[in-house]
């Protein structure tokens, strides 16, 4: 007791230095804790996105940027789907449900995407959980819009409201659909998906608002009156969709639809299942993982490192205080200890600065990964696995800790009664 | 003189510094009383750093014994060696004996933290290091101060109320007043003088300065009896 009140004591009048080592080591921690939450969470956060999909059909492309673009709004398509070729997916025998993905406007910096009611049927997020209407309802009239909760929150939506959309998907998209005005029909409960981020219309709207912009901007005169639109409703599809979200009847279907799909002859289409794709994902990220991983314990190896040169290079200056000590009944073990003692406090007062900057961190980042990426990050307690890293930290430092302990311990043997300077 | 008052006996002591072919000590017979004041006459370099590391256990002889109250320091095992020292010895250093960053009072406190019979002995710690600050002449105001705080002349007061505290069978003050004005010295070795009576201690004072031997009970010259004869 009255030993580690010598420690503190020590360890208080030498605080800038102590200080600055506990900083070093608890940034590195921060690094090391915030790599490893962040790589679950966003993981997690990707998984919850599609749950119950079976298959993603889109044109032709690459699997991965195929499961970007149509769940998480990363990236544009290159290509489309042909409406038959929907039409088709959609009444194939296995197929239980298929929800159509039509993209390619915003409404201020948030995706608009043209679908039907089987997205408020069918699409499934985290526990294979359906959408909910937290206000209003689904589509009614044409000109119906349904808001993700995050699209009515920031920007402020009630029910009823009236909004534009803006044709384009670049961040600055310049042109209006201002003839068509739509109104808030529904506002849909907090998913912590890309939904929230999502404006839904109907599939007849938004071929309503295109007719006329055929070659990519608006042709005067072209455009459809909204009251003739509502009257043709029935009759109005787009020509083709982006990407559609299959749900089959069995699960074991899945493999031959998937190859029927890919090698379907009228059209070059790609068919995902999104868990294997999200899967090849990480096999690419998981390199860039890895990397953060070792940067991240070099940081750390770092920390302790410098921690032991400040110990070091303090028990030149501390040789008196140890011959102090040592003269008046201290043992050699005692002394020892206390450098032992001094190493564990400041990697653990380290450690637990660091876990404390890692969650406000974490806290901080998560409002821009929602409205970036979608990502719902929770602040999260750390997992077991890395408390036991963390353990092995503390451990690695007590074990530093010996080496000037050891040097002391034969110093104050070697020295005698001598106060060297 | 009678064996059996001998609080310290040395006899036959050779002591080589590893790597050093000479013995920097080479003493037939030494001893110091109960209650004795003794002035150990020395010159820097004559091995007295060595003797006084001997008898304090921090040196194991290579040949003779050291009896401390009959017990021979050279039998008894290292850790009994630090019991030892906390317990029935006090240190007095040429300087720096305080730790900068504890305040007075802990300073002087510091060997009842190694030592449970050294605290036992002092009743109770803070009013006895109280008393001994008192008895060093040093005004109540600095006490709370830290040590490096102080003067180099009360720092050394408050050395030799550390090294009372507890009543130790023995003080060991190696050339305490070396860093003193000399009008300073005699009013330090007076003060110590009365506490180490107070305290019923043997006082085994080192120094070079033969103006200092005046009031100690006996004077012993170590480049005589340490046979060794290191050149100065």
């Amino acid at each position: 007791m009255n030993l580690l009140g010598l420690a503190l004591r020590s360890l208080i009048n030498r605080r800038f230095a102590v200080i600055l080592t506990i900083l070093t080591i608890a940034l590195s921690i921060a690094l090391l804790v915030l790599v490893e939450q962040m790589r679950s969470e966003v993981r997690d956060g990707f998984y919850r996105s599609v749950s119950g999909t079976d298959l993603i059909v889109g044109a032709r492309t690459a699997p991965i940027q195929l499961l970007l673009y149509s769940v998480f709004g990363i990236g544009d398509a290159t290509n489309n789907v042909s409406w038959q070729t929907y039409q088709e997916l959609a009444g194939t025998s296995d197929v239980a449900w298929a929800i159509p993905m039509a993209l390619g406007d915003m409404h201020r910096g948030y995706r608009v995407m043209g679908t039907s009611d089987a997205l408020f049927e069918h699409f499934r997020y985290g526990d294979r959980r359906a959408l909910e209407l937290a206000e209003g309802r689904a589509f009614d009239d044409l000109f119906d819009v349904v808001v993700g909760h995050q699209v009515a929150r920031q920007l402020d939506y009630d029910i009823g409201d009236r909004i534009v959309l803006s044709h384009g998907t670049g961040s600055t998209a310049l042109q209006q659909h201002e003839e068509h005005p739509f109104t808030i029909s529904g506002i849909l409960a907090p998913t912590g998906t890309p939904v929230d981020q999502t404006l839904y219309i109907s599939l007849p709207a938004h071929r309503a608002i295109h007719i006329g912009w055929e070659r990519g901007t608006r042709m005067p005169g072209a455009e459809i009156d909204p009251d003739q639109a509502r009257e043709r409703a029935d009759e109005l599809h787009p020509e083709s969709v982006t990407a559609v979200l299959l749900g089959l009847q069995t699960r074991a279907a899945v493999f031959g639809l998937q190859r029927r799909i890919n090698d379907y002859r009228a059209e070059a289409l790609t068919a995902i299942m999104p868990g294997i794709t999200l899967q090849e994902l990480w096999r690419i990220t998981g390199l860039a993982e890895q990397i953060l991983r070792v940067v991240a314990g070099m940081v750390v190896l770092a920390g302790l490192l410098g921690m032991l040169t400040v110990l070091l290079t303090t028990l030149n200056e501390r040789r008196r205080e140890m011959a102090i000590l040592r003269a008046n009944g201290a043992r050699p073990w005692q002394i020892a200890g206390l450098l032992v003692f001094e190493a564990g406090l400041i990697a653990a007062c380290g450690i637990i600065a660091g876990v404390g900057l890692a969650l406000l961190a974490q806290a901080l980042a998560a409002p821009w990964l929602l409205t970036t990426f979608g990502l719902h990050v929770a602040v999260s307690w750390p997992a077991t696995g890395l408390w036991l890293v963390l353990a092995g930290i503390l451990g690695a430092g007590l074990a530093i800790g010996l080496v000037p302990a050891l040097m002391a311990y034969r110093r104050t043997l070697a020295d005698g009664m001598q106060v060297r300077m | 003189m009678n064996t059996n008052s001998d609080l310290l006996r040395i006899e036959e002591l050779r002591y080589t510094w590893p790597g050093e072919s000479r013995p920097v000590l080479d003493i037939g017979e030494f001893t110091i009383g109960r209650g004795e004041r003794l002035f150990l006459r020395g010159p820097s370099g004559s091995g007295k750093s060595t003797l006084l590391g001997a008898i304090a256990g921090l040196v194991r002889p290579d040949h003779g014994r050291i009896l401390f109250d009959r017990t021979d320091l050279g039998s008894l095992s290292n850790a009994a060696r630090d019991r030892f020292r906390a317990e029935q010895l006090g240190v007095i250093f040429q300087q720096f004996n305080l730790l900068p960053w504890l305040d007075v009072r802990a300073n002087v406190t510091l060997p009842c933290r190694f030592s449970r019979s050294r605290a036992r002995r002092a009743g109770n710690v803070a009013a006895a290091a109280d008393h001994l600050l008192d008895a060093m002449d040093l005004a109540p105001e600095l006490r709370a101060k830290r040590a490096d705080e102080l003067s180099v002349g009360q720092q050394q007061r408050v050395a030799a109320a550390r090294a009372l505290i507890g009543k130790p069978q023995l003080v060991l003050a190696d050339e305490p007043t070396s860093a003193l004005d000399s009008d300073r010295r005699q009013a330090f070795i007076e003060l110590l003088f009365s506490q180490v009576e107070a305290a019923g201690s043997a006082l085994l004072f080192v120094s070079h300065d033969p103006d200092l031997a005046r009031d100690f009970d006996r004077e012993v010259s170590l480049p005589t009896i340490n046979r060794a004869g290191v050149a100065a």
